[in-house]
C-alpha cells in the first residue's frame, strides 16, 4: 500500500473494485446463502454496490470520508435486507470516522474501519465467533494493527476468517433458528466481507 | 394545523407490506371509534417484494410527524437494523423518531390506543414495550 495515496480518488476505487467483486461472486454468495439464510444475499448486494458504484461515478465526492458516507447511505436506502444496514453502518462509521481530510493516513483508515466494525457489531448486538461478517472484519482489522500492516494482510486475514466460520453455529440472524444445522456451512456475510477487503488490496495496487 | 397536530405519530416496519397495512388496520380498529393518532405502514420493499426499505420507512414517518416524535414499531430482521441504523448514522427521519421495543401486534394497539389518547412518545413506548409482559400461558 505504501506509495498509494489513501483520498478521494483510491476510496472511489475501492467502492468500484468491490462492486465489481460482489457482481463476480453474487451467484456464489446466494448459493451461501440458500443453505442457511433466505438465498438472496448476492442479489441483494449486488443491487446495493451496482447504486454506489453509480452514485460515485455521477457525484464523486471530494473527501475520503464523503466517499464511504454517500457509499453507506445507498447501502441502507437499495439493498432490502439486513446486510444494507450492516454494511451501510460499517461504512457510514467509518466514513464520519475519517472526518473532513482531502487524504488519509493507513494509520487513520484502520481506526476508521475499526470504528465502523465497532459499530456493526453494536447494532447486530454480535461479537467474534457467532458466524457473522464480524468474524472476517475483525481478523482483517487486526492485520491492518500488525507487523506488516498491509491491505494484502488484511485481505488473507478476512479470507481466512470467511472460512473458519465453516464449523461455527449461527448465534444471529436467520440462520441461528437452525441451530447445529447451521455447522458446516460458510457465513455468506463473512464471505462477502472478504470480498471488501480483497477489493481493498487490489484497489491499492 | 394538520389533523392530528400534538400527538406522537405511529410508523409500523414489516418485511412485509399487507402485514404492515394490516396491522396498522387492526390496531386503528382496536383503537375505537372517533380521532385517532397518526398511523403509517411501511411494510416489504418498494417493489412490492419482502423486504425492508429504508425510503419508505422514511416517508412513512414524515406523513405522521406532527411534531411530537414519532415511534417506530418493527417486526424482524432487517426492519430492526434498518430502523436501528436510520436512527443512530442517519439524517433521513425526523427530529424525535424513536425505535420502540415491543412485540409488533400488541405494540401497535398499544402504541396506537395511547398515542391517539395523547400520550407522549415516551409514554408511547412505555405502553407498547409493557405488552411483553402479557403471557399466554
Amino acid at each position: 500500500m505504501s506509495g498509494t495515496a489513501l483520498d478521494a480518488a483510491f476510496f472511489v476505487r475501492w467502492m468500484t473494485v468491490s462492486s465489481a467483486a460482489v457482481d463476480r461472486e453474487a451467484d456464489h454468495l446466494t448459493e451461501l446463502d440458500s443453505a442457511i439464510g433466505d438465498a438472496d444475499h448476492g442479489s441483494n448486494m449486488q443491487r446495493g454496490f451496482a447504486a454506489v458504484a453509480k452514485v460515485l461515478e455521477t457525484e464523486p465526492p471530494a473527501t475520503p470520508g464523503a466517499v464511504l458516507i454517500a457509499a453507506g447511505r445507498q447501502l441502507i436506502s437499495t439493498v432490502g435486507g439486513a446486510s444494507g444496514p450492516l454494511y451501510g453502518t460499517l461504512l457510514r462509521r467509518s466514513g464520519k470516522a475519517l472526518g473532513e481530510a482531502s487524504e488519509v493516513t493507513a494509520d487513520q483508515l484502520r481506526e476508521g474501519l475499526r470504528a465502523g466494525v465497532d459499530a456493526v457489531a453494536q447494532l447486530g448486538g454480535s461479537a467474534p465467533g457467532d458466524k457473522t461478517m464480524l468474524d472476517a472484519l475483525y481478523p482483517a482489522v487486526e492485520a491492518l494493527a500488525g507487523a506488516s500492516g498491509s491491505f494484502d494482510a488484511a485481505a488473507d486475514a478476512a479470507q481466512k476468517g470467511a472460512l473458519a466460520t465453516v464449523p461455527l453455529q449461527a448465534r444471529k440472524g436467520r440462520a441461528s433458528y437452525l441451530g447445529e444445522r447451521s455447522v458446516g456451512h460458510q457465513d455468506p456475510g463473512a464471505t462477502s466481507s472478504a470480498l471488501l477487503f480483497a477489493a481493498l488490496a487490489e484497489a491499492a495496487k | 394545523m394538520s389533523e392530528g397536530a400534538g400527538l406522537v405519530g405511529i410508523v409500523l416496519v414489516s418485511h412485509s407490506g399487507p402485514v404492515a397495512e394490516s396491522v396498522a388496520e387492526l390496531a386503528v380498529g382496536l383503537a375505537g371509534g372517533g380521532f385517532t393518532a397518526p398511523v403509517a405502514a411501511a411494510g416489504g420493499t418498494p417493489d412490492g417484494g419482502l423486504g425492508t426499505s429504508s425510503e419508505l420507512i422514511a416517508e412513512a414517518a414524515r406523513t405522521v410527524d406532527r411534531g411530537a416524535g414519532v415511534a417506530l414499531l418493527v417486526d424482524l430482521g432487517s426492519a430492526v437494523l434498518t430502523v436501528k441504523a436510520l436512527i443512530a448514522e442517519g439524517d433521513e427521519l425526523p427530529e424525535g423518531a424513536r425505535l420502540v421495543d415491543a412485540p409488533f401486534v400488541e405494540g401497535a394497539v398499544a402504541a396506537v390506543v395511547s398515542a391517539s389518547a395523547g400520550a407522549e412518545l415516551a409514554a408511547v413506548a412505555t405502553a407498547a414495550g409493557e405488552a411483553y409482559g402479557y403471557r399466554k400461558e
